[in-house]
């Protein structure tokens, strides 16, 4: 006859490790480290190449100038270019008992990044064990974004864009990490190949209940650095399908401006200012205001 | 995670934690009726596994430190991507308007110390100036961090 053994739920008291408590108190390190942020908002695509990064980084630097206190969380820890775009320099990042001080870039805004952590051309790569490390890579990642916003000292801010990675995978995460999420922002190209992608994005956020803020339809024309005329570069209108889809606004529809590329890419940001960026800034204050 | 002894119908009491360093685990447990001891052993890769989440088997010892996880997986982190807060500047000790507490480095740890790596050393630093501080050590030795690996469950560090 088979004994009974008593159940883990019959035994009294909690396990030691507590492992559960530890991923709670986690949650909450999270919850607490933002409660001065009024809103946090995700910059996706889910299509790579249009160009999330450098609306991101932009848009920080058009907030911050309109007198905003801005953070940028760099989610794309693959491939980190938001912090150098806003002219990040690669000091060593300042420990205190419980954070870690944000860099101040461009206009003031403060920059987390993995390109801040990694040595210059190396990639994102953990330690131990060496086979298949698939199985927790994405936990890994995970919580390196968690301590992105659970440990850094943000302070008060009015708004916090997570710059995400190509694909829903980070979007998701950032959803389980951060219940306030206040909204996403949808950056695409006018491409049917983009349409496809982003929309997929839109999707699983309106599955997670959250708020689309609006469309930015990146790289719409063509500016001359010189003159300043606009022609076209690129055909579509992924911008206004996806806007119908989702029910959301198209904030803006940005040209693509060699000089303004240029000035980023110099860690020149905003030089010359481009008005386009001030429009989408104020275009998603009003959004978020709204929220 | 809880342990029985299924003679005596009694939930075991933890006993000793050990990490090897080789990415094992050890975590002894005794039931507090026959005395008997049964260790849990995991290999690397179900240690990994939870380790991976941030958290700690057999529970926290030290308090969580910052962009702990990233800091400790990551490799080939930056040469001085982190300038950590020289342990003791944002301490004081518990005497009224005290002033700040600190703890010197004797030439042997602050050789041992050398040679963890950067990325990891500031933090590393940190845990064992504040076990000394905890327990009034003034000076850190080579003496004070074995006994702080060992007591604090440091194996790995």
């Amino acid at each position: 006859m088979t004994r009974r053994i008593r159940t883990y739920r019959e035994l009294s008291g909690e396990d030691r490790s507590g492992i559960v408590a530890q991923v709670v108190a986690q949650q909450d390190r999270v919850r607490e480290r933002l409660r001065a942020v009024r809103h946090t908002v995700a910059v996706m695509s889910g299509k790579g190449g249009v160009g999330k990064s450098f609306v991101t980084a932009l848009l920080a630097a058009a907030l911050a100038e309109a007198g905003k206190r801005v953070g940028v969380l760099d989610a794309d820890l693959q491939g980190p270019t938001a912090a150098r775009m806003l002219g990040v320099g690669r000091e060593p990042l300042a420990v205190r008992d419980d954070d870690v001080v944000p860099p101040e870039g461009a206009r003031g805004v403060r920059v987390i990044s993995s390109d801040l952590l990694l040595a210059e051309g190396a990639p994102l790569k953990w330690k131990e064990p060496g086979e298949a490390r698939f199985v927790w890579r994405g936990t890994l990642e995970a919580g390196m974004l968690r301590e992105f916003l659970a440990d850094v000292a943000w302070g008060e801010l009015d708004l916090l864009l997570v710059d995400l990675p190509p694909g829903t995978d980070r979007l998701t995460t950032l959803m389980e990490l951060l219940p306030g999420l206040t909204g996403v922002l949808a950056v695409t190209i006018p491409s049917d190949a983009s349409l496809r992608a982003v929309a997929r994005s839109l999707q699983l956020a309106r599955e997670g209940r959250i708020r689309i803020l609006g469309i930015v339809e990146n790289m719409a024309n063509y500016r001359c650095a010189h003159c300043g005329a606009q022609g076209p570069l690129m055909t579509g209108d992924a911008a206004d399908r996806l806007a119908a889809e989702a029910a959301a606004p198209v904030l803006a529809r940005l040209p693509f401006d060699p000089a303004v590329q240029a000035a980023v890419d110099g860690g020149r940001i905003g030089e010359p200012a481009d008005p386009a960026f001030a429009a989408l800034a104020a275009a998603l204050l009003a959004r978020v205001e709204g929220a | 995670m809880k342990f029985l002894c299924v003679d005596c119908d009694q939930r075991m009491v933890f006993e000793e934690r050990q990490l090897p360093g080789d990415g094992t685990l050890a975590v002894a447990f005794r039931c507090p009726a026959c005395g008997r001891t049964v260790a849990l052993l995991t290999n690397p890769w179900e240690t990994q596994l939870v380790s991976s989440l941030g958290v700690i088997i057999g529970g926290r010892t030290v308090p969580e430190q910052p962009m702990e996880l990233t800091r400790t997986t990551t490799e080939g982190g930056r040469e001085g991507a982190f300038a950590d807060a020289e342990p003791g500047e944002e301490r004081r000790d518990s005497t009224p308007g005290g002033a700040p507490a600190r703890v010197t480095w004797d030439d042997r740890a602050t050789q041992r110390l050398a040679n963890v790596p950067s990325f990891v050393r500031g933090m590393v630093k940190r845990i064992y100036a504040d076990y000394a501080l905890e327990r009034g050590i003034a000076v850190i030795t080579p003496e004070v961090m074995d006994a702080a690996r060992s007591d604090l469950g440091l194996e790995g560090m």
